[in-house]
């Protein structure tokens, strides 16, 4: 029984790898299909209109950029499997980089401020998400809907700067252009509160400083993530918890005597993590992902960053690493949604 | 009575509940209508208090007004509902819920819905007696294996550590009896507890229902539309109808001397009475047909039957019989594995890709929920004239007056044409499918449940119908249903199924008054007789 249950389990963990898998092998297929689409030629880029057709020949050579795609492309995923993304094109000679060098780091630091923004943005956001489904059309739930609604509507970048804006000016708020312009007593109240925030660095720089502070220091992105991915996570929660209290057995439910919350948390819930796991997987892969804005406000040396300065300088191992990291982040977040949908349904794990 | 359950306020005599005067209004499109006009009722310990009346009349409504709870979008606008000398409606939730699942439960219809998919059966039925703090967990769970002993499931010690999916429906249902009956109520609420189960398992879970009730000396609230159900367990019933009281009398004369119209009527389906035809003349025939879902699952095996011209043969049998199936195939939706159909003599192509429009044409099909089976964008007059227009090449004007036609000859106003199927009644929306159906001038039709999801009184009106099209047209009826008083009323052969196997066929008379196979003979005994003792009958004649 327990031996059965494991293996359907395992059989049911592999064949999504497997998918898994085929997905990231068919985007692979995609990135490097439109990178060979990108118009203009790295070798006559670097050498300049003046280089003679010999010269672009013979560096096109010595890139590997003469060979037909097919082949490029099969040298390329060849290493890529083995962690070898090759040779970055932006040093020559003697100071060749490895792509895999250049993304580490960078990489790490995406990761260190994704996981900061999810330890905060999850917890908030379902727990949001309960209570307005608790509150449904309540004042509080109302607050909610149009606050988060804001938070999805305005951009990212902005959302950065006014927070960056009102750290600067959180300690002469009343004298500040915004300040002038609202009313004495909303400017001045206004101003005391931002008293009350600490003043978090508007700058993320990464150096040898210790853990706690470079925690510190990522604080006021962490937030601006958080207020984007929470109002999408906190919807898509509320959204489906309602959804699951027409069901009759919430009605059972309520008529066994339970109290609302324990209505909530502990029948309705229990049938909504498939869908929850999927809005997170989703937005915790936008962390990773779709943060290269953020990075950019607060000069944050992120992975996002290095894909656009590689774009522009037509560093294609690198723009094609990154491509496929990015896919490889979105495939495994939705692998693991996948599987807290088989592990919370039993009808999935005990057949009959 | 419970000996958990001290009275504080008792009232001297046995009275549990009283409600007296109960309004309550629903919102529909925003705006709040009464649904209940004041209704009173009493019950005392002890008491099983039948409510029946029609969908939409209010018993469910009423049901859980019992308990203090009204659903979403309704609301309490009158009353009062005395629990054991306290009234329900003006405490606060709070308190109401001391009450709910604590000493008065609730049973619900379906226990596919109603169970929580995420658990397992036993966490859900000790949930109410921890949450209450009843019992502690082990007694709890002792008290919930001994009830699942008691309602007669297998396996009472193993059973409830499966999970709601991995059970039948008819156990599901003995596990909700469990579920309500693990704080020891003084009182529950049956709201159609064996509606969605098949009869046979249906005799079954009534007599696990009444016995335990009895244990107990459990009052309870059993609501039904079957009038012969609930005589097998009520002291008294009520008869509601559009949110009133109709009648309200002890069983045995509710049955014997119904007062109202009403009453009387509710029945009416067991009225028709139509003599018997038989005919030679066979239109389609069936031979050793086999068809399966995939490649592994048979559904069919070898089914070989006819049907003559002109005439109504009854297909039965339990849900998953294969009686749908046996449609599909016959239609072309499901082609057969092996075997053929024979239209008239001649061999029918297996897929309906396959067939002509003409042979399309003259067989036709009638879903059994007419609220699906009609586009609700498409006006009545676009539903009937589609068929008109694609089989016949009818336009313009002539498209127009056959559809009148059509209206006037299933008796309804030539004005329906315009309006759409949501503002028509259950029984005027499969009025328009059997319009839309004969709208290709069929020689068969096959009607698939047509009459499960509507009331007695319009499923005596839609039977009638179908009865005087047959004599006025000569149209051939294939009549699928679970429904023996459909039956009986209708049908002039009858063809018995059971996983997929035809075990029995013949005249109405021969297979209904007097079966050869068992399961014939268990399926007829199942079916409730409007007679309080028949429950008991049938259990005497099974235990020997």
């Amino acid at each position: 029984m327990r031996n059965s249950l494991i293996f359907s389990v395992a059989r049911l963990i592999a064949v999504r790898l497997i998918f898994g898998c085929l997905a990231l092998f068919l985007v692979s297929m995609l990135i490097f299909m439109a990178i060979e689409l990108l118009p203009g030629d790295f070798a006559e880029a670097v050498l300049g209109r003046s280089a003679t057709p010999e010269t672009v020949d013979a560096l096109r050579r010595q890139m590997g950029l003469d060979q037909p795609a097919i082949v490029r492309y099969f040298s390329w995923i060849g290493g890529a499997i083995q962690g070898d993304f090759g040779v970055s094109m932006s040093g020559f000679g003697s100071d060749t980089r490895q792509v895999a060098d250049m993304i580490g780091p960078r990489l790490f630091n995406t990761v260190f401020l994704a996981i900061m923004a999810a330890i905060c943005a999850v917890p908030v956001a379902l727990s949001m998400g309960v209570l307005t489904a608790l509150w449904r059309n309540s004042v509080f739930d109302r607050v909610a809907s149009v606050a988060t609604l804001i938070a999805i509507s305005l951009p990212e970048f902005f959302v950065a700067y006014l927070l960056s804006y009102f750290i600067i000016s959180k300690d002469m708020f009343a004298q500040s252009q915004m300040g002038l312009l609202l009313p004495d007593f909303v400017s001045q109240g206004f101003g005391w509160l931002l008293q009350l925030v600490p003043s978090f660095p508007t700058l993320a720089i990464i150096d040898d400083a210790p853990f706690w502070e470079q925690v510190w220091r990522l604080s006021l992105p962490a937030i601006t993530l958080t207020l984007v991915s929470v109002a999408h996570m906190m919807r898509m929660t509320r959204a489906v918890l309602i959804s699951l209290l027409s069901s009759p057995y919430i009605e059972m439910a309520r008529l066994k005597g339970l109290s609302p919350m324990r209505v909530i948390l502990h029948h309705a819930l229990r049938n909504a993590w498939a869908p929850i796991a999927t809005v997170v997987a989703f937005n915790l892969a936008y962390l990773i992902a779709g943060v290269v804005v953020v990075e950019v406000v607060f000069v944050y040396p992120g992975i996002g960053q290095l894909m656009v300065d590689a774009v522009k300088t037509r560093d294609i191992p690198v723009v094609q690493a990154c491509a496929l990291i990015f896919a490889a982040a979105y495939i495994v977040l939705n692998l693991i949604a996948d599987l807290v949908a088989i592990i919370s349904n039993p009808r999935l794990l005990y057949p009959r | 009575m419970p000996s958990n359950a001290p009275s504080p306020h008792h009232t001297g005599d046995d009275r549990l509940l009283e409600i007296r005067d109960l309004k309550i209004e629903g919102q529909t499109d925003g705006i709040w209508q009464p649904i209940i006009h004041g209704i009173d009722l009493d019950l005392n310990r002890g008491e099983i208090l039948g409510l029946i009346g029609e969908s939409g009349a209010g018993k469910s409504t009423v049901g859980l007004a019992a308990m203090g709870y009204v659903k979403p979008g309704m609301r309490f606008t009158g009353g009062s509902v005395n629990f054991d000398g306290r009234d329900l409606l003006s405490m606060p939730d709070k308190d109401q819920r001391r009450y709910r699942g604590k000493r008065i439960a609730y049973v619900a219809q379906s226990g596919q819905a109603s169970f929580n998919p995420g658990y397992r059966l036993i966490e859900q039925t000790v949930e109410a007696a921890l949450v209450h703090s009843v019992l502690p967990r082990d007694q709890a769970i002792a008290r919930a294996i001994d009830l699942y002993g008691k309602l007669s499931l297998p396996e009472p010690e193993i059973i409830g550590f499966r999970y709601p999916h991995q059970v039948s429906g008819g156990q599901l249902q003995r596990a909700m009896t469990a579920m309500a009956m693990e704080c020891q109520p003084d009182l529950i609420v049956f709201d159609e507890p064996t509606t969605a189960l098949d009869v046979t398992t249906q005799v079954n879970v009534l007599a696990s229902i009444r016995d335990i009730v009895q244990e107990f000396n459990t009052a309870a609230i059993y609501i039904t539309h079957d009038l012969a159900v609930v005589a097998q367990l009520a002291d008294r019933i009520k008869v509601l109808r559009y949110g009133r009281e109709v009648e309200d009398a002890e069983t045995q004369r509710m049955l014997s001397d119904p007062q109202e119209d009403y009453t009387k009527s509710l029945w009416a389906v067991r009225n028709i009475t139509r003599t018997e035809r038989s005919s030679d003349d066979i239109q389609l025939s069936v031979k050793n047909v086999s068809a399966s879902y995939g490649k592994t699952v048979k559904v069919l095996k070898d089914i070989d039957i006819d049907i003559p011209k002109g005439r109504t043969v009854a297909v039965v049998g339990e849900s998953g019989s294969g009686k749908s199936t046996l449609a599909r195939s016959i239609i072309g939706l499901l082609p057969p594995d092996n075997g053929e159909v024979l239209f008239q003599g001649d061999a029918l192509p297996p897929s309906i890709g396959a067939r002509s429009k003409d042979l399309l044409r003259r067989i036709q099909l009638i879903y059994q929920s007419p609220d699906t089976a009609l586009n609700p964008r498409q006006s009545v007059g676009e539903a009937i004239g589609r068929p008109l227009e694609f089989y016949l090449g009818l336009k313009g004007r002539a498209r127009e007056a056959r559809v009148a036609e059509l209206l006037n000859l299933i008796e309804l106003d030539e004005s329906f044409a315009y309006r759409l199927p949501g503002e028509l009644s259950g029984g005027q929306k499969q009025r328009i499918c059997i319009a839309r159906a004969l709208a290709a001038n069929p020689d068969l039709i096959i009607c698939d449940e047509v009459t499960s999801a509507l009331d007695q009184i319009v499923q005596e009106e839609i039977l009638n119908l179908l009865i005087r099209l047959q004599e006025e047209l000569g149209i051939t009826y294939v009549f699928i249903t679970h429904d023996i008083a459909v039956v009986r009323a209708i049908a002039d052969e009858v063809i018995v199924m059971q996983m997929g196997k035809v075990v029995e066929k013949g005249s109405r008379s021969a297979v209904l008054d007097n079966p050869q196979s068992p399961y014939t003979q268990l399926l007829l005994s199942a079916v409730p007789k409007m007679d309080p003792g028949w429950l008991d009958q049938v259990l005497a004649e099974r235990s020997k």
